[in-house]
């Protein structure tokens, strides 16, 4: 076929089909507009469902105008075994996965999906590539094929060859390193690989098969014809992704789920540029733009850099006082029953959870107290540190699931204006995100982090398994303090006892 | 074109940096997976490729196609069910 016969792009339409590339293109465009829309429609809990299912119709309008190219060369029912197949099994593993994921186990599944996006568009930007390829050989005789032939090949369906060809490079990248990456951050949440690791071997690992990546990219771009270079640049960014996430653990998990999902917006919008199709365009840079975004507050939330949550290493705690110093003698335990009376005939009290409460799975008894105590009229609020649990919004979601209405959930900055009058604060499976060393302390490897002033409350309840230190791996002298009251116990336990207690009096 | 594309993508950026830093920490969760359902919108690539590639052709590009469906299926049917899931909750409190 030869270039000057063709007016379509890939993936749209030739003469055969003349009216289908119009009318694909608009259905993109509002396509488009549904998931701009549909995000719109998050920035309220009211409004969210239906932004949501907006975002979906958008989804399945651009699948429905995908398919609306019936015949000619472009057709894409010549193959539809492929898609029909792929297409069952694929929404069948995603439906049931979403239907039986328990809300505690959300990061691992939202670290799943950002995992098959990425996949997705690395097996798309290859199989697109190979596509091309293989159109060459038809073109070639006994020459085999050849850059040029792979060049015709790409502007007989109206595409520029060279940003085809550095978007499949891109593509691949981008897009491999978020399904290892995602892969390896599910088996972390699931704890079944190991910790943080402060290994700098990793991180040299990781720098050194991103360039590998990069160097196999470059030169796929040079040489295209040379296809197995493609799989080489997919297969060492796969490689790079496991040590991008490698060294990262424990409460910089949020940091890096938040990236990988901007990673897999990233990705979709590079195979777009590969297809040259606005609508992955579009689409990806908006989830790319999300996800930054949600990067973004989650540093700033640790007070930490990008540079450093990536590729620094956490101050050593060695400098600080040790843990017997700071606990030694001050540390006051106490019981469910002395707290139920403590509760007695207060009137504010607000509860500051973190990732102990997903462990424990404490969500709903949590629930159970608030209301008791809403009944005795009293006021309780919840405190949601933007970085407690292991993603953003991770305790609003586990409280949402136990029915805590919305409005009792309130941010740090909001929490932080009335803590001085709030009587009793429960601390429930929080350690950093609470310690006064980041407000007070300019040594402490978490210094300028904010924090919940829980220690400005009249009296702190802590509800905690041991001393032990949270991820930062420092003493918190929240717990040697004088209006600090340790309640030892796992959380779903002690906090069924503090119920029992709270129903006797 | 090339140049066509490039705006259209910053311009998308922009759009979706004024709209999602309006979106509360409450549903930050929520917002996660939606956003990660719509980038699976790369099955629209899958779905063209695997369409392209009849049997009798490279059959490689055809299973590497398909299982680009798979993945890119579980995204967007797992992606907006559970989304679904999670909104419901935040809804039937409101």
């Amino acid at each position: 076929m030869n270039a000057s016969e063709v007016t379509s792009a890939f993936g749209a339409g030739v003469e055969a089909a003349g009216w289908v590339v119009p009318v694909q293109n608009i259905l993109y465009v509002i396509a488009a507009i549904l998931f701009i829309f549909g995000i719109k429609g998050l920035t309220h809990p009211r409004t969210a469902v239906n932004g949501n299912l907006r975002a979906l119709s958008g989804m399945l309008l651009a699948m429905v105008a995908t398919l609306l190219m019936y015949k000619g060369e472009m057709s894409v029912w010549a193959g539809w075994y492929w898609w029909v197949a792929g297409g069952i099994v694929g929404t069948l593993i995603g439906l049931i996965a979403a239907r039986l994921v328990k809300m505690t186990a959300m990061p691992e599944m939202v670290a799943l999906y950002n995992g098959s996006g990425g996949a997705a568009s690395m097996l798309v930007a290859g199989a697109v590539f190979m596509h091309f390829a293989h159109k060459a050989a038809g073109m070639a005789g006994e020459g085999g094929v050849t850059a040029e032939l792979i060049g015709e090949a790409i502007r007989a369906e109206n595409a520029d060859p060279m940003q085809t060809y550095i978007a499949t490079a891109v593509s691949g990248i981008i897009g491999a390193v978020t399904a290892s990456g995602s892969f390896l951050a599910f088996l972390k949440l699931r704890g079944k690989f190991g910790g943080a690791s402060t290994n700098p071997t990793l991180k040299l690992l990781n720098g050194l098969f991103f360039l590998i990546a990069v160097a196999f990219g470059v030169w796929l771009v040079l040489s295209p014809e040379t296809t197995w270079l493609y799989w080489a640049v997919a297969v060492s960014a796969l490689i790079c992704g496991v040590f991008f996430v490698m060294p990262i653990g424990g409460a910089d998990m949020p940091v890096v789920i938040s990236l990988l999902n901007s990673f897999s917006g990233l990705a979709a919008c590079a195979t777009g540029f590969v297809i040259s199709n606005t609508v992955l365009i579009v689409s990806g840079s908006l989830v790319g733009a999300s996800g930054l975004i949600l990067t973004q507050i989650m540093c700033v939330a640790m007070n930490r850099s990008w540079t450093n949550t990536f590729f620094g290493v956490m101050a050593e705690a060695g400098g600080g006082p040790s843990a017997d110093e700071v606990y030694a003698g001050k540390v006051k335990s106490t019981s469910p029953d002395e707290v139920a009376m403590l509760l007695d005939g207060v009137q504010r009290v607000c509860i500051v959870p973190g990732y102990g409460m997903a462990v424990s799975q404490s969500q709903h008894v949590v629930r159970d107290i608030a209301n008791m105590l809403i009944e005795n009229d009293v006021e309780v609020t919840y405190g949601i540190h933007p970085v407690a649990g292991r993603m953003p919004g991770h305790m609003n979601v586990l409280l949402a699931e136990a029915d805590v209405p919305y409005d009792q959930l309130h941010e740090m900055d909001a929490v932080n204006k009335y803590i001085e009058q709030v009587d009793v604060c429960i601390v429930l499976g929080a350690n950093d995100v609470v310690n006064p060393d980041a407000r007070t302390n300019p040594e402490s490897p978490i210094a300028g982090m904010p924090i919940i002033d829980v220690d400005k409350a009249r009296t702190c309840v802590v509800i905690k398994r041991s001393l032990s230190p949270g991820f930062a791996g420092i003493p918190n002298p929240l717990f040697a303090m004088d209006n600090t009251l340790m309640m030892f116990g796992d959380g779903k336990k002690a906090l069924n006892e503090l119920a029992e207690a709270l129903k006797e009096n | 074109m090339f140049t066509l594309y490039l705006t259209i993508f910053a311009l998308a950026i922009f759009v979706g940096f004024e709209i999602i830093t309006k979106v509360p920490p409450t549903l930050h969760t929520p917002l996660m997976s939606g956003a990660n359902a719509i980038s699976g919108i790369t099955i629209v690539g899958a779905l063209i490729v695997a369409g392209q590639t009849p049997l009798g052709e490279d059959a490689l590009i055809g299973i590497i196609a398909c299982g680009a469906v798979i993945f890119a299926m579980i995204n967007v049917a797992g992606g907006f069910a559970v989304t679904h899931r999670m909104l419901e909750m935040f809804q039937k409190k409101g």
